[in-house]
């Protein structure tokens, strides 16, 4: 027999005597239950049967489980096993693991087939669309009170909002297009030079970082940057109630929490890009200069003559409109999280890659109609 | 002060003590919390902890955890050390204890049932019948029904909260438990329930029990023993007659004021 080391069991005339031997506890429970399987297995017809737990030394629940799982087996057949040699300290404990396992377990959660995923996905989508939507109107509603009664608008949200959006986010702006603007730069000429046309990059980085590069690329690091956080705000203080504090108090949560950040994103972000495209050019300019071989007056004046204000109005008209969607879809997503933690990181990522496509679409739209009207 | 716990600490002598914290100090930037604190706690006992808010009741607890580092003093837990102690052995020692947190702590993207099966799946090599069959168990033993083991902690009532995260705390039969205000948040029907089952598993399981409150009731029904914190050092310990006899102006607010004289009253 083995797992002798825990139940050993001596048999006669079908009658049955199990030893309980060492530690009943959670360390040798797989070893246990292996054990008394296999006996319940072995013996499963005995005639009557005697339990013996006194050279148990230790027993804890998986033990006290294992020891009614095993009486159990027996009771199904219609033998009531005796019991002897239980310590004291146990008793209780035995006592109550014989009262529990009546209830039948739940079911378990189902997972969804792909099907059926595919339809909901669908179904959600169309919400999505809708819950869009509305939250603009809900937005668009609350601004209109805030034109109204102009002394119900949170300043100092917005200034705080503005100062961890657009300044704080300075530096890595400036970083990032001017490193892009290097890399266009050194692109273009080490293509160019090929057609004895190195000078065009200067139009080609001109017009390229004024009409969509710069806008683009500030609105990406935005959503990703800063959307999320806004995301993440809002979620969780829908977790902790606090949404719920400002409406039974009698504020609208979009008017409070929204609007402030709305405003601080549709100001910060065309300052960014302006930033952005300056930094992107200088970054530009100097390549040109070093690895090129534009000296700086001739690359300002071949600027000057390849892009007007048309250029850089292209891209400055798009910024609030990206802006505006980065921040509709981030804090509509905060405000649509649920209870747990998993939730919360399901809306963050869905804010992020939501923004940065309806950006992208947007930027889309954009060209058609600025091609439309030939700016 | 002195001559009273040295004379209870007598009397608890020939005991053993299952957490014995030694000379803790712990503060935060110049802030002192716990200034030069000594605390046993005894083998089988209920340990009620109370002291002000803010007082470093929690930060004790969490000190014994391991959670906030200390700046000077030992703890000792099952007679070890816990500085002395390699990863190997630290972590073999934790799973000899088991935490109920203030607000439960369960893990929001695991259902009940996954939650009290964390533990066992990390530590132990069951089978999936043995795993599922000791959840249900757990679930029953803390008064639940076996049809929250499929539900999310979201889902959740927060009594029903408390009851699951004390069920995965229980999940390996750990020998010391750790409640950080087990009642608070309860109504007082669910908090006497709550009480009781504490009693219950303390005593089905022999428990030692270290339980960090603010409820009277708790501390009159259920601590077999109540140490009181303040000014960063245990006041006082003692049973809870021991407590009211105490002379300590903030014990006296404590065990006198008027939530305390309703709570006498209504257990007369």
């Amino acid at each position: 027999m083995p797992h002798a080391s825990l139940i050993s069991v001596h048999s006669q005339d079908d009658r049955l005597t199990v030893a309980g031997r060492g530690a009943w506890t959670s360390e040798y429970a797989d070893e246990l239950e292996q054990a008394v399987d296999d006996t319940a297995h072995t013996y499963a017809h005995p005639k009557g049967v005697e339990i013996d737990l006194s050279a148990v030394e230790r027993m804890d629940t998986f033990g006290a489980l294992l020891f009614e799982r095993l009486k159990r087996s027996w009771k199904g057949t219609g033998v009531e096993p005796q019991v002897k040699g239980l310590a004291p300290r146990y008793k209780v404990l035995i006592e109550e693991m014989g009262r529990m396992g009546q209830e039948q377990p739940p079911p378990a959660r189902r997972h969804e087939a792909i099907l059926e995923r595919f339809g909901h996905e669908t179904v959600n989508v169309a919400a999505d669309a809708g819950a869009l939507l509305n939250f603009v109107g809900a937005s668009v509603a609350a601004m209109g009170r805030v034109l109204l009664r102009p002394r119900s608008f949170r300043f100092t949200a917005m200034v705080n909002q503005l100062d961890r959006v657009g300044l704080r986010a300075v530096p890595i702006i400036i970083l990032i297009t001017f490193l892009i603007g290097c890399i266009l730069a050194q692109q273009g000429i080490f293509n160019f030079r090929r057609f004895g046309a190195d000078i065009y990059v200067v139009d080609m980085v001109g017009v390229l970082v004024l009409r969509e590069l710069g806008v683009l690329i500030v609105a990406i690091m935005i959503a990703g940057r800063s959307g999320s956080a806004y995301t993440a705000e809002l979620g969780s203080m829908r977790m902790r109630e606090e949404v719920d504090a400002l409406r039974v108090m009698g504020f609208d949560p979009v008017e409070v929490l929204v609007v402030p950040r709305l405003l601080a994103l549709i100001i910060a972000l065309p300052l960014l890009t302006f930033i952005g495209s300056m930094s992107s050019l200088l970054g530009a300019g100097l390549v040109s200069w070093g690895y090129g071989g534009i000296t700086p007056d001739v690359f300002l004046d071949r600027l000057k003559g390849a892009i007007d204000m048309d250029q850089f109005n292209v891209g400055m008209i798009k910024a609030p409109f990206m802006a505006a969607t980065i921040g509709i879809v981030a804090c509509l997503e905060g405000l649509r999280v649920g209870g747990s933690a998993e939730s919360l990181g399901a809306h963050t990522t869905a804010s992020v890659v939501k923004a940065i496509f309806l950006v992208i679409v947007m930027d889309g739209v954009f060209a058609m109609f600025f091609a439309a009207i030939d700016m | 002060m002195d001559a009273r716990t040295s004379t209870t600490a007598e009397a608890t002598n020939h005991r053993e003590a299952i957490i014995s914290v030694h000379d803790i100090v712990v503060g935060f930037g110049d802030r002192v919390i716990l200034n030069h604190l000594d605390l046993d706690v005894y083998r089988g006992e209920i340990l009620g902890f109370v002291g002000t808010s803010g007082g470093g009741k929690s930060v004790l607890t969490r000190t014994i955890l391991g959670l906030v580092p200390k700046q000077s003093g030992t703890v000792e837990v099952f007679g070890q050390n816990l500085d002395d102690l390699s990863e190997r052995e630290r972590s073999a020692l934790e799973r000899r204890w088991g935490v109920l947190f203030q607000q439960g702590a369960l893990f929001s993207s695991l259902t009940v049932k996954q939650n009290i099966q964390f533990p066992l799946r990390e530590n132990l090599q069951l089978s999936q019948r043995l795993l599922d069959e000791i959840a249900y168990t757990k679930i029953e033993m803390v008064g639940l029904k076996c049809d929250v083991a499929e539900k999310l902690p979201s889902e959740l009532s927060g009594g029903m909260i408390k009851r699951a995260a004390l069920a995965r705390s229980l999940a390996l039969d750990p020998e010391i438990l750790f409640l950080d205000e087990p009642t608070s948040g309860l109504d007082p029907i669910g908090a006497g329930e709550f009480d009781e089952l504490i009693r219950t598993l303390q005593q089905t399981l022999g428990l030692t029990v270290f339980m960090v409150t603010h409820d009277l009731d708790s501390l009159h029904t259920v601590c077999d023993r109540i140490a009181a914190l303040a000014d960063g050092k245990v006041i006082a310990q003692g049973t809870i007659e021991d407590m009211m006899a105490e002379q300590h102006p903030w014990l006296r607010a404590y065990f006198h004021g008027t939530r305390a004289r309703a709570v006498q009253a209504a257990r007369r």
